[in-house]
């Protein structure tokens, strides 16, 4: 388990703004430490954002994108005090999931 | 035994066997991509990700906007948007040519997500960042160079 994501989301004109920071390393396992061994890879795969049961966004990350990943999306719907959700996983299969409520 | 070895002969021949499955009809790519699509990740050149995701040679498209800064001080995290006018977006990828990888990532949208995403990215040198989207059933494409002054890819 990670540190918790810090989730986002706002409500305006009937569209969510969801702005996602997911805490994570993010190594490419391009990276040599001092002693020049390689760092293994160890990056999110997988990341998905529901609003309630409906999923409004599933993502694949690849080693390319950022240590601590921010991601900002917006979908048509959800209103006030609706939950939601965002979950990853990442290739040593270690996952999340934290809940935010649109404000 | 060296064990990272063992992980890399693995892993290829699962990938190969998505591949073949796929071409088989056995598995169509839609249901392919619900795993992460490893062939399309681990490709090394534009052309062999393109073909990696089905998207052939898309069309380049005045409707698909690429954001992001014309330089980039720090290779490590260069904020980087995807944002389209096109209808029925089902699918937007981000991809940086010169990266050791070229996918940086792939974002499914479902009906009623707009097509407007904003992500960071690392890149390790200079070069062209290209918005892939899935309009329609076809892709297309729209590209935007970013100048890195210092890489973000180790070394």
């Amino acid at each position: 388990m990670g540190n918790p994501m810090k989730i986002r989301a706002a409500n305006k004109d009937g569209v969510t703004e969801v702005k996602v920071l997911v805490s994570h390393e993010m190594e490419t396992g391009q990276r040599k430490d001092a002693a020049g061994a390689v760092v293994p890879a160890w990056f999110i795969t997988e990341l998905v954002a529901r609003h309630g049961d409906k999923t409004v966004l599933s993502t694949e990350f690849g080693p390319s994108v950022s240590k601590n990943p921010y991601l900002a999306f917006k979908f048509k719907g959800g209103s006030k005090g609706d939950k939601i959700t965002v979950s990853w996983k990442d290739n040593k299969g270690d996952s999340r999931s934290d809940e935010a409520t649109i404000g | 035994m060296n064990n990272q070895r063992r992980t890399v002969l693995k892993s290829g021949s699962g990938a190969a066997l998505l591949g073949m499955l796929a071409a088989a009809g056995i598995i169509t790519p839609g249901i392919a991509l619900a795993d992460w699509n490893k062939a399309a990740f681990d490709a090394k050149s534009m052309a062999d990700t393109l073909k990696a995701l089905g998207a052939g040679t898309p069309a380049d498209s005045k409707d698909v906007q690429v954001t992001g800064p014309d330089i980039a001080e720090n290779g490590a995290v260069v904020p980087v948007g995807v944002a389209s006018s096109l209808p029925n977006i089902s699918m937007v990828a981000i991809l940086i040519e010169k990266n050791p990888n070229a996918l940086a990532a792939t974002f499914t949208l479902p009906e009623g997500t707009e097509a407007n995403v904003q992500t960071r990215v690392k890149m390790g040198q200079t070069s062209n960042i290209y918005a892939l989207v899935k309009s329609d059933g076809k892709f297309f494409m729209a590209t935007k160079e970013i100048k890195v002054t210092l890489g973000g890819c180790g070394g």
